[in-house]
């Protein structure tokens, strides 16, 4: 993995099919190293194993340019050659779901946590995974069955803490 | 298409399903030779991991033949007769490229539900819950397979389906345990579990150069295919008490490695399993350790204790103060198969490794209920039941 300086970049979508515009400057990162790419409210992160010259903030992965509202995302070098820290927040939304409210599938960045995954797998697989439709039979209605149909629905906007 | 679903607790029919469909380039669709039940199946048929819905289709070890093949596949083609490591991984995150491949990143398309549990989600695996990725399983004619380039294996000529279909889980958990686990050249290793894992475990540990395997079980057809098929020394845990005997078999030392091939329903004699089931049954510990607690006592100072049996949450008692005591380290995993296949699939076309034995019950997928309820009960020495849909 080579060494670059992170970059900073902030990404309007105004609308769906509207003008993108794209604003990009230098991260100077502090001699010591802060505890994330992103770090302050809102900010989520995910580390994906490609180098840094792979990442061009020019170009964002769709499922991050697709985003209502603008966007900011940083990027560093991961430690230790484990690729690139992406982080990545919606200017509109400083504040990050807790535990509880994930569960109960009201996190109000769950979009991000479920675009920044998409960005990762497009950028180290090259696809997104689908699993649905996946064969099955007949489902009977049961409260467990319920229960875990609905976590099964917020359960793939997640894997980004 | 038929397949063997799970219903509900302890319920298992066969119903028809759709057959499954290329969604993402890099898929495979297999047509499946064999597919066989696994002991950690048990543990949804009974209710233990609850992420499982009426109708999901059962089944993560298996064999057959490739049938389809998505645009971004490069290694297989139509009619390849192939084996399919039980795991989904990517084989691009940095997990996948240390080795560590079920630990994938990118392999479990719902990782809320292991995220919530364990604060990290890891890779797929097929049939084996929502939990792991909602996959639908093997028990059926045709299976989806996804980043086929990585987790499908082309069988060598001259290795049987019946023994390339353990090469898709239980030998490449087992080599998992012994490899992970540092055995080495020298080593006294003892299994707990003499199910397929448990053997092949033991298995790789012999491979790897230990001196002594020993491997730890009630039933005597599989203590006896352990001693037969694996060259392992055995012993009944109904019969001896365990660590003493082990102290013995090692000069008062205790096995270097023991690795544990049970998981969350392990069996004891005395007033310990009925704790633990109580515990179990109320809801106050997910998983029963009574085989990890006695590996962690009987281990050598300073050895390791690798947990290969399938655990899914909280244990009580633990024997911690043990583990930091005695300097011991602690592992577990599920498998890394990707690593591991190719060097099990050479060593089978060299009789290395056999597996055949374990396959005591082969039968179609309409007897897929009969086949669960002789695996679980270990009806007439049932080692594994093994699926056939093609007949």
């Amino acid at each position: 993995m080579s060494s670059v300086v992170g970059s900073i970049a902030s990404l309007a979508a105004r609308g769906v099919g509207g003008v993108v515009r794209l604003v990009r400057g230098a991260f100077d990162r502090p001699a010591h190293r802060p505890s994330a790419a992103g770090g302050g409210p809102g900010w989520l992160e995910v580390t994906v194993f490609r180098d840094p010259s792979d990442v061009d903030v020019t170009v964002l992965p769709a499922p991050l340019a697709e985003l209502d509202g603008e966007v900011e995302v940083r990027l560093r070098p991961a430690p230790g050659g484990k690729g690139t820290e992406v982080a990545a927040r919606q200017r509109h939304q400083r504040s990050s779901g807790g535990g509880v409210s994930r569960l109960a599938g009201q996190d109000p960045q769950a979009d991000l946590r479920s675009a920044l995954r998409k960005t990762k797998q497009l950028l180290e697989v090259g696809e997104v995974l689908a699993v649905d439709p996946a064969p099955h039979g007949e489902r009977k209605a049961t409260p467990g069955g319920a229960l875990l149909e609905a976590w099964t629905k917020i359960a793939p906007k997640a894997g980004v803490r | 298409m038929k397949a063997v679903t799970w219903r509900g607790v302890n319920e298992i029919g066969v119903e028809d399903v759709p057959e499954p469909t290329i969604l993402n380039e890099q898929d495979v669709i297999v047509e499946v030779g064999l597919s066989a039940t696994c002991g950690s199946d048990l543990h949804l048929v009974g209710g233990y991991i609850p992420a499982m819905r009426a109708g999901d289709v059962l089944g993560h070890e298996f064999m057959g033949t490739v049938a389809e093949v998505g645009p971004a596949v490069t290694k297989h083609r139509v009619g390849d007769r192939v084996v399919v490591v039980s795991f989904t991984s990517c084989g691009r995150c940095w997990y996948c490229r240390q080795g560590l491949w079920s630990l994938c990143d990118n392999g479990n398309p719902n990782p809320g539900i292991t995220e919530a549990l364990w604060g990290q989600s890891i890779g797929g695996c097929y049939g084996y819950s929502h939990a792991m990725g909602g996959w639908a399983g093997s028990h059926a004619p045709y299976i989806r397979v996804p980043y086929a380039d990585q987790g499908v294996f082309a069988i060598p000529d001259g290795v049987s389906d019946e023994r390339a279909l353990f090469a898709s889980d239980a030998a490449p958990t087992g080599w998992t345990g012994a490899h992970q686990a540092g055995v080495q050249p020298g080593d006294v290793v003892a299994v707990w579990g003499a199910g397929g894992v448990g053997q092949m475990a033991a298995r790789a540990s012999a491979l790897l150069g230990a001196e002594r395997v020993v491997v730890i079980d009630r039933y005597e057809n599989r203590l006896g295919q352990a001693r037969t098929h694996v060259g392992a020394e055995t012993l009944n845990y109904e019969e001896v008490d365990v660590p003493a005997a082990l102290r013995e078999m090692t000069g008062g030392r205790g096995p270097d490695v023991c690795i544990e091939a049970v998981g969350m329903e392990a069996h004891t004699p005395g007033p310990q399993y009925v704790y633990d089931q109580i515990k179990q049954q109320m809801r106050l510990q997910t998983d029963r350790p009574a085989a990890v607690r006695e590996a962690v006592y009987a281990c050598r100072k300073g050895g390791t204790v690798f947990t290969l049996g399938v655990f899914a949450g909280l244990v009580d008692k633990f024997p911690l103060g043990a583990v930091m005591n005695k300097a011991l380290t602690l592992k577990g995993a599920q498998q890394h198969g990707h690593r591991y296949i190719p060097e099990i699939l050479e060593r089978m076309s060299r009789d290395e490794v056999t597996t055949e034995h374990l396959a005591t019950h082969v039968m179609p997928l309409d007897d897929g209920p009969k086949g669960y309820r002789m695996f679980k009960e270990k009806e007439d020495g049932c080692v594994r039941a093994v699926f056939r849909p093609g007949s």
